[in-house]
Parts: structure tokens; sequence; C-alpha cells
């Protein structure tokens, strides 16, 4: 999640913007809620408070909306990206989602993309493939250079690899907004 | 080159440009990703000549490194916290016997409660230990600091403390320009030893001295403190000139032009501060802040000018001196001596890594303005639970620990995560 963040802003970085980047300092461990930010903007970023009204949501595991209010604060036109196989209504938030541009919400199975092209459950950067896809911020070139700071060889290709992949799926699921 | 980095590698790296000989450190949070990046260019051979020691605490990583800078060699260590409080021993002889080492403290509050976040409670626990003491306000001015901390150390013959604050820059993620060998090379001199321990040439460092010369080396301290508040500029001007930027100095002050009310603080939360004035400042309130870079010797001169033609004045900071306000607050004062017709306030902020937001700063801000803030306040205290437990321990005589207290009384098991 951390990662995702980091190389979110690596990636915005990459296309000349300001960017920063950080975790909700917590006592990190595998399997803990973690949060973590990422600011872009076209000027220096001086403020160093938490993100408390988002613009953009991406939520890695799913399973936390039982657990912690997720939603709190995300713009009315924010975009929602949520790592899972299934649909919003399946995921039993329907009613998050309602009224909500059909574009900026997007589902996007990175965990498994992961697992085909890395061979491990690291849904962090198809999730930044899929996030370049249905916000436009950034290229998924970006994301491969990002990619390509982050990891060398055969982790950073197939990384590389799932985060197409993701972009593509992103890109068809919110031309066909129906999906959503 | 410009590039998106972590904070702490973007410290390792500047470091690793001062080309050190001796690294010696343990491992803390938040202080412990500096360490391990130059582990990891030593190792790779990345930084020639430069021996990294590991020890068994932070007692050991300052004896070791004022072995070696008393044998000459330059000495680089960084802590934390509780680190910082083990070593304490070590941190005021490494001052008394003039050695210039530089250490990074990631800022971080001190136990108890145990409390992994950032305040500026350890260094500020220091600040009479005789280190010079310099506040980042962003990682690119964390990598300025520690290129002037070892030039500023080893021309005065003093060890320096950089000061970052824990996670808010030691992890974050940020753009910084990092400058290049050359440029630091031409900048940074070979360290020339004041004195060495050599045996072509044996001498002892470390004399006990009595009550007949005692004053005598501790007003030499206090001179060169004074020294360094020329240096410091100094430095700070021959810096810009070769890398082209504005960083470190003693003070600098932002839309204090025409202010009537100024904020006062160090540390990485002057980036929200400026963003909360300049709200406020579009709403048509006469605010500014000055930022203070260098906390010891603290700039008695330069706060009293810069804060010449305010009314009001508020000084946000990151630590308490439990039983009467602000550590910062006190010396601000002191450079105000005289002022009697000035308010001043204290806002003790950030305590154990509490959040301070734009709007929190927003109310406390207008509070000073009005004049209806208190002396001392305390943002975002939460007050009903803090009287919860103050009648607790009116009403039962076996009240029970405070901070379990205080989360019980909060509904909190631990710390929250989120």
């Amino acid at each position: 999640m951390v990662t995702g963040a980091e190389m979110l802003s690596i990636a915005a970085f990459l296309e000349g913007r300001h960017a920063q980047a950080f975790p909700s300092f917590g006592s990190e461990r595998t399997g803990a809620p973690v949060v973590a930010y990422c600011r872009i903007d076209d000027k220096e970023i001086r403020l160093r408070e938490p993100i408390m009204a988002p613009d953009a949501l991406i939520i890695q595991d799913p399973t936390l909306f039982h657990q912690v209010d997720v939603f709190a604060g995300l713009m009315d036109d924010g975009y929602i990206l949520v790592n899972t196989s299934r649909s919003f209504a399946e995921l039993g938030i329907a009613d998050v989602v309602a009224g909500r541009d059909a574009r900026r919400l997007c589902t996007v199975p990175a965990t498994e993309l992961a697992i085909k092209h890395v061979g491990r459950p690291v849904p962090n950067v198809p999730l930044l493939g899929a996030f370049a896809a249905i916000s436009g911020m950034f290229s998924l070139e970006s994301v491969a250079k990002a990619i390509g700071e982050k990891f060398s060889g055969k982790v950073a290709e197939g990384n590389i690899a799932a985060a197409t992949e993701a972009y593509e799926t992103a890109r068809r699921a919110t031309k066909e907004p129906a999906h959503a | 080159m410009l590039k998106q980095t972590e904070g702490s590698h973007a410290v390792a790296e500047a470091v690793a440009l001062c080309r050190p000989e001796v690294i010696c450190a343990y491992p803390i949070s938040p202080q412990t990703h500096i360490v391990e990046g130059l582990g990891e260019m030593v190792k790779a051979g990345e930084i020639k000549d430069c021996e990294f020691i590991n020890v068994e605490s932070e007692f050991a990583a300052m004896s070791v490194a004022i072995g070696s800078s008393a044998a000459g060699a330059r000495t680089y260590t960084a802590t934390a916290s509780q680190g910082l409080l083990f070593m304490v021993e070590a941190v005021y002889n490494a001052a008394g016997l003039g050695l210039p080492i530089v250490m990074t403290v990631a800022n971080r509050a001190l136990g108890a409660p145990i409390n992994i976040w950032n305040d500026h409670s350890d260094s500020m626990s220091q600040r009479d230990c005789g280190w010079i003491q310099l506040f980042a306000e962003t990682n690119q001015e964390a990598v300025d600091l520690h290129i002037q901390g070892f030039k500023l150390a080893e021309e005065l013959s003093m060890p320096v403390m950089v000061c970052m604050d824990g996670f808010i820059l030691t992890h974050a993620y940020e753009r910084v320009d990092m400058p290049t060998q050359e440029q630091v090379d031409a900048f940074l001199p070979k360290f020339e030893p004041r004195q060495v321990l050599d045996p072509a040439e044996p001498l002892s460092i470390g004399a006990m001295v009595g009550p007949e010369a005692y004053t005598e080396v501790r007003y030499l301290a206090h001179a060169k403190q004074m020294q360094a508040l020329e240096l410091i500029p100094q430095l700070g001007r021959e810096f810009q000139e070769a890398f082209g930027r504005d960083s470190g100095g003693l003070i600098r002050s932002y839309r204090m032009d025409d202010a009537e009310v100024a904020v006062i603080a160090l540390g990485s939360v002057l980036g929200t501060i400026k963003d909360t004035i300049d709200e406020m400042r579009e709403q048509g309130v006469k605010i500014g802040v000055v930022g203070i870079c260098s906390f010891r010797p603290f700039p008695l001169a330069e706060v009293r000018e810069a804060l010449a033609r305010v009314r009001s004045y508020v000084v946000v900071e990151k630590s308490l001196a439990v039983g009467l306000g602000g550590v910062v607050a006190s010396n601000v004062r002191m450079a105000l001596a005289g002022r009697l017709h000035m308010r001043g306030h204290t806002v003790i902020a950030g305590l154990g890594g509490r959040a301070i937001t734009k709007v929190s700063l927003h109310r406390a801000f207008a509070g000073v303005v009005s004049g209806e803030l208190e002396r001392v306040h305390f943002l975002d205290l939460d007050t009903n639970a803090v009287n919860a437990v103050l009648e607790h321990e009116k009403t039962v005589r076996r009240s029970g620990p405070i901070a379990e207290n205080v989360l019980r009384t909060m509904r909190l098991v631990g710390a929250k995560i989120l």
C-alpha cells in the first residue's frame, strides 16, 4: 500500500508534477489496516496534514469496508478504484456508488493480475495501472518508469505486464458503465 | 538532479556525498531507513574509505562517534527518541570535548507513554547539551542542512544535530534536488581537525577540570555558539551561491512585511502554517510566520527584529515544558524581553504524532487575532477526556494508571492505527 502511494508519486513526478506521498504512520505490520496518502499538484506542496477529503480512493482490501469508514470525506466527483473480482453491488456498496459518475468508478482484480504476472499477491502496481486509466492523470508509460525505479529484472517485467493488463481492463470497464 | 525519493533516503545520499569516514548507529524508528541506506552504500563500496560500525546501543553509537572523531575521522550517526535519551551522557561529552560529529535526529516523542510518532520532545530535551541544533522544514532542507552541517561543525569544532520530523519527513516521498559529488566536494573541504589523537604526536583529550578553569571551558562553548550565529548565515549564503538554493540560515520570514500577528514555529509544520496564512491573508488578516532553523544557537536578535512590528504572536511548537508551557516559546519570550505591549500565546500541537490540520490552526490563529485564545493552548485537546480522568482521580484514591485511564475514557484500546 505504502509502496503504491510512493510509486504513484513517482509517476506524477515523472510527468513534471509536484507530488507528496506518505504513510499513515502506524506500527506497520502485515495484515493491519494501513492508509497511505498521495498529493499531486502543479506547484510545491507544503501541506503536511493527512488527506481528509480525497479526490480519489484506491482500496486494496475490500474486507475493510466493514471495519473502517473508508469512504469518509471522499469528494462527490471522486474516483473509487477497488481491488476485487466482484462488482460494487456484489461487494454490498451499491449505495456508496449510487449517483456517482460511472466513469470514475472501477473494480479491477489486481491481486489475481499480480499473481498471474508477478507470481505473488502484490496488487499495488496493477492498481496503479488501473488508476492511470480511469483518472488520465498520468500515462501507463510513467507507471512503467516508476516500476523501473522500484524494481528490476523479472519482478519489474512482471509488474509492468500486470499494470498494463490492469490499465486495459480498467479502460474497458469505465467505457462500459453498465459493468460498474 | 531532481528526483522523487523518500526523505530518509535523500538524507542518506546527502551524508554519503559528504564523504564520512565513520558511520556508527543503532536502529530506532523513525531513523532506521537513514542508517539502513548508508549501511547498504558502505557495503556496496559506494562510499570510499568509510567504515560502518555496528554498535550494541545508542550509548555505544555516540561513544564510538567520540572516539572516531577524536581520531580525526569525519563521523556521522543518527538516532531518535529513547535512543537519544540513552546516549545523553555521551552527547554532552561530544559537545564538551568540541568534536565535530554530525547527527540526524528523526524527531519522535518520548515515553512514557511509549509512542513512536513525531514531535520535538527528543531534541528539545537536549537543547542545552552544547550541540548546534538545526531544524529542517522540508526534505530538501534536510539534505542541504547535512551538507552545511558538516562544514559548520568542522569550522567550529562543535557537534551539529540536524533535526527532521520523524515519519512526516523521514517517510515522505517528495521532490528533492540532489547535489552532485563535485558540488559537495567544492563546498565541503577535507576535514582538518583542531585536535587529533595521533600516536606520532601523543596528547590527551578530556582532562579533568576543577573550579579554577571549568567556567572558562564552559564560556568558550558559549562563545563558539555565539560565533555560530555569524557563521550559520554566512554558510547559508555560500550554499546559495554554490547550489542556487536558499536553505538553512538562522530564521526565515514569510509574509511578515506588514504583519500585525506573527506565528513562530520550526520544522515541517511550517508548510501547513504557510498554507493557513495564505488563506487568512485572502480574508484580509495581516498575519505572517517566522520559521526558526537554528534553535541552538538561538537567534535572539534576529527573532526580536523579525517581530519588531507585530502586536501579538503565537509560538506553535511540538514540545512541552511540563510545569511551564512551551520550550520554544520561553526562548522567544526572552528575545522579546521588555516588549510589554505585545501579547504572546503558546500553542502546544502535534504531540505524539497528532496531526496538525489547517482547520485547527485557523481556529487557533483566529483566537490569537481576537485575543481570546488562552496563553498556553493545547491544540485539539480532548477536554472531556482529561476532565473525566481528573474527576476520577478526585473521587478514587487508587485511580489506576494514567494512560490506561485516558484510553478507557476515550474508548480506545491501544494506539489507533487509522
